[in-house]
């Protein structure tokens, strides 16, 4: 269920959609779901290290984001990842700063 | 699937006039109607000649904030009347309040977890006045966004203006939303709703430029901006595959800050270790399921995005997608 909006069943994010006909999804058997999810966790930890934070998978159905001071949040949906992770760095991650565009371009 | 075609368009812009005129048409025979409307009292339904009960009026107003529910119950209604055989129907259109941003609706069918799983986007549809489409332009954002969102734009009440005034308004209109055809309500319904489906699905890619030789891995923009509206049409070229994992979390978090300023992106992707392109298909905060297309279309194998947007520098967006996407400084050369 999410837990910002309550709504069950709403995981489908177009970044790794459910499987259906004519629909791009790598999301489609357990092994290639996990081996995702991995490359999503060090993608995004790649841009949450700017502000120190990090990313890993909870209980292999959930994410875990996590500020160094020792702050976490659990979230399920992908969608909730900026919010989520904003909440912990509440300078945030703009993707048009040029502090933020250089160290992408360093990592 | 069911397609629901959005009927959109600023308020007097002639959606209820064009509706009429479709619903005569044997190919929207089969169509079940929602109406939304701006007010207390629902006016429109009397409007429309065709009135039975496919027609349902959702009368609470304004559609950004308190009508998406009742979107999504009316469809829900829909969909178990024909379940329970009492009605039938193959396509669905729902006309928004003329304030309305087509946004909040196509995010319900999207997110909607039943919903998702019986109805699809079957196009937007965006009425425009040619009399009074400029001052509009000018001075609603609303009227802007609903176009940025059109899958096709009808021009309405061309009668009514001179030649020149029409051609100057399509110009400006291309320039708001090039992906988006331009026709005019008195053409032959097929013209207006003919392909409206597929240009939904992510498969008509607005035609960008090959202004660069092959071979090399260079990344491109091009970009027209409307000053009188603070519109900017871009569009950036790739030719190297995008690693899809990267281009997620790049395009995540470009909408999660900026959704509310750009208004449309659409585009085809090489996708690295994938034969077949993918459309990928936004419109402001939300981005539809990606589409894996069949076959690439004709001309080169390249990546092509566009970005309707405002107040967002072009150069920027370029720039923070080389670096997300791990392209090299060569690469990155406009």
């Amino acid at each position: 269920m999410c837990s910002l909006c309550g709504i069950l069943g709403c995981d489908d994010h177009w970044t790794s959609a459910v499987e259906r006909p004519g629909v791009y999804t790598r999301n489609t058997d357990r092994q290639s779901r996990r081996a995702d999810a991995a490359r999503r966790i060090r993608a995004a930890n790649r841009v949450l290290g700017y502000r120190r934070l990090s990313l890993a998978e909870w209980q292999g159905t959930s994410y875990v984001v996590s500020s160094p001071t020792g702050a976490s949040t659990v979230f399920e949906a992908l969608s909730h990842l900026w919010p989520e992770a904003e909440a912990l760095a509440p300078r945030g991650f703009d993707p048009l700063d040029d502090d933020l565009i250089d160290w992408m371009a360093k990592r | 699937m069911t397609p629901v075609v959005l009927l959109t368009g600023f308020l007097g812009s002639g959606k209820t006039t064009l509706l009429q005129r479709l619903l005569t048409d044997p190919g929207l025979a089969r169509a079940a109607v929602l109406i939304n409307e701006y007010g207390e009292v629902g006016l429109d339904h009397h409007l429309l000649d065709r009135i039975d009960e496919n027609v349902v009026l959702l009368k609470s107003g304004c559609i950004c904030c308190t009508v998406r529910g009742e979107v999504a119950d009316a469809l829900l209604n829909l969909q178990s009347l024909r379940d329970r055989g009492e009605i039938d129907f193959d396509r669905v259109v729902i006309e928004t309040t003329g304030l309305a941003d087509p946004y909040p609706v196509l995010q319900t069918l999207t997110a909607h977890p039943v919903l998702r799983s019986h109805f699809r986007g079957g196009g937007v549809l965006t009425t425009v006045d040619a009399v009074n489409a400029t001052i509009q332009l000018g001075h609603r954002a609303e009227a802007v966004r609903q176009i940025a969102a059109a899958d096709r734009i009808v021009l309405t009440k061309t009668d009514l203006a001179d030649a020149a005034t029409v051609e100057a308004l399509r110009i400006k209109l291309h320039r708001v939303n090039p992906a988006a055809g331009v026709v005019r309500s008195d053409d032959a319904v097929a013209g207006i709703l003919g392909g409206l489906d597929a240009s939904n699905a992510g498969l008509a890619v607005p035609g960008v430029q090959y202004d660069h030789e092959h071979g090399h891995h260079h990344l491109h923009h091009a970009h027209h901006h409307d000053d009188s509206l603070g519109v900017i049409t871009f569009s950036l070229t790739v030719e190297r595959p995008v690693d899809w994992t990267d281009f997620g979390i790049w395009l995540t978090l470009l909408l999660h800050r900026y959704g509310d300023r750009i208004f449309r992106v659409k585009g085809i992707l090489s996708i690295a270790g994938e034969d077949r392109p993918v459309a990928i298909h936004g419109v402001q905060h939300l981005v539809h399921a990606p589409v894996h297309m069949k076959h690439w279309p004709q001309g080169p194998r390249v990546s092509r995005l566009v970005f309707i947007l405002e107040g967002l520098d072009p150069d920027r967006i370029r720039r923070s997608f080389s670096a997300f996407m791990r392209l090299d400084v060569a690469d990155a050369a406009a």
